[in-house]
């Protein structure tokens, strides 16, 4: 298709790591990394990017003053990117996916499922997903804390975490996935003795 | 305008006869797409409209954006489809120390056009205000930032002080990072 035309489309390549076409990447923060992704795969414009001639042309144009100025700014935003990074890994090992089995009568019981927004899963698309694999009614509430919650019915719990293993194991950890069981405490207890 | 991260937000599918009169829009503000229209936008293509923050709707083929269209203003094209056809739409030139701070959002000031590194068209073929243009950087081949310019070209090289341009979509800002699949 794109070879019809009169002037056939460029073909840009976007740098993997920062996703700026590759000569911006100084400025995006991850400077360092975007140049071993570069170098990694896609070495002509490494060359032509990275190479000694290149570097000093870029500083020549500035003037000291502003040559400094930029170098802090870079080495702040670098620093910045890197928190950043180093805080969301943290977040994402302590927080934890939780199911919940959770009585709503007698015998029957809805799974509710909490805190893969952080594991950069989307709630709308994972609960449409869950209500097809077992087909069932399968909805994203916000429960009264403010929390979006998936709610599925019936007990699928073991399913579901073998599921989510299985389709996103690659982004939620096994052991970050914890069970939990609510029941309707008065009756329950009245009724185990 | 997009400084923050896009939430993923519903999309619908256009109806023909629109997506005929965004395509006839789309050619009116940019006669330099001309050429490449069958291929940006064909006619069967289904187009897909996601609705973005500040009443700014943004066009999609296939998971790809295209153009995005405040509620009160022309379309402009998304910076992807200006790498693609980087001579469809009247560009400008900014210099090496204007880059950083574009690229974190800034408006855009007539210093960094005007300055040595800058490029602004000649007289005669001047950029009126409110015209959609792409903005370069100094040493750079690729368009780091499109958006309305809020006064003429000539106006800026007389002037030679403050806002170009008030809010544009750059390199690497929420419309830019956003996961469209």
């Amino acid at each position: 298709m794109e070879e019809s035309g009169p002037e056939p489309a460029r073909q840009v390549v976007y740098c993997g790591v920062c996703t700026l076409p590759p000569e911006y990447c100084e400025f995006g923060g991850t400077a360092k990394k975007c140049e071993e992704w570069l170098k990694d795969n896609e070495s002509d414009l490494w060359d032509k990017l990275y190479s000694e001639d290149a570097l000093n042309a870029n500083l020549s144009t500035l003037s000291v003053s502003a040559q400094e100025r930029a170098a802090k700014d870079a080495a702040k935003k670098e620093a910045k990117a890197a928190a950043n990074e180093a805080r969301d890994s943290e977040r994402k090992a302590a927080s934890k996916v939780i199911i919940k089995r959770v009585e709503r009568n007698k015998r029957k019981y809805v799974t509710v499922v909490i805190g893969l927004e952080v594991f950069g899963l989307e709630n709308k698309k994972i609960a449409k997903d869950l209500g097809k694999k077992f087909a069932t009614g399968s909805s994203v509430t916000r429960s009264p804390a403010g929390i979006e919650e998936i709610t599925v019915q019936g007990d699928v719990s073991d399913d579901l975490s073998d599921w989510l293993l299985e389709v996103h194991g690659n982004k939620i950890p096994e052991a970050n996935i914890e069970f939990v069981e609510d029941k309707k405490k008065k009756k329950s207890e009245a009724a185990l003795p | 305008m997009f400084k923050k991260d896009i939430p993923p937000s519903n999309r619908s599918k256009v109806k023909s006869s629109v997506q005929r009169g965004l395509r006839q829009k789309l050619l009116e503000t940019y006669p330099g797409l001309e050429p490449f229209i069958e291929d940006v936008m064909p006619k069967k293509a289904s187009l897909e409209a996601v609705k973005l923050p500040e009443r700014v709707t943004l066009y999609t083929i296939d998971s790809t954006p295209l153009f995005f269209q405040p509620i009160d203003g022309p379309p402009v094209p998304h910076l992807r489809l200006i790498h693609q056809y980087p001579s469809a739409i009247p560009t400008i030139q900014i210099d090496r120390g204007a880059i950083r701070f574009v690229l974190s959002g800034a408006t855009l000031m007539a210093p960094g056009l005007t300055s040595p590194g800058g490029r602004l068209p000649d007289a005669e073929n001047a950029i009126e205000a409110g015209q959609i243009v792409a903005v370069k950087a100094e040493g750079k081949e690729e368009v780091c930032l499109v958006g309305m310019l809020k006064v003429g070209t000539e106006e800026i090289k007389s002037k030679g002080k403050g806002v170009v341009m008030d809010e544009g979509h750059y390199l690497g800002d929420g419309l830019w990072r956003m996961h469209l699949d």
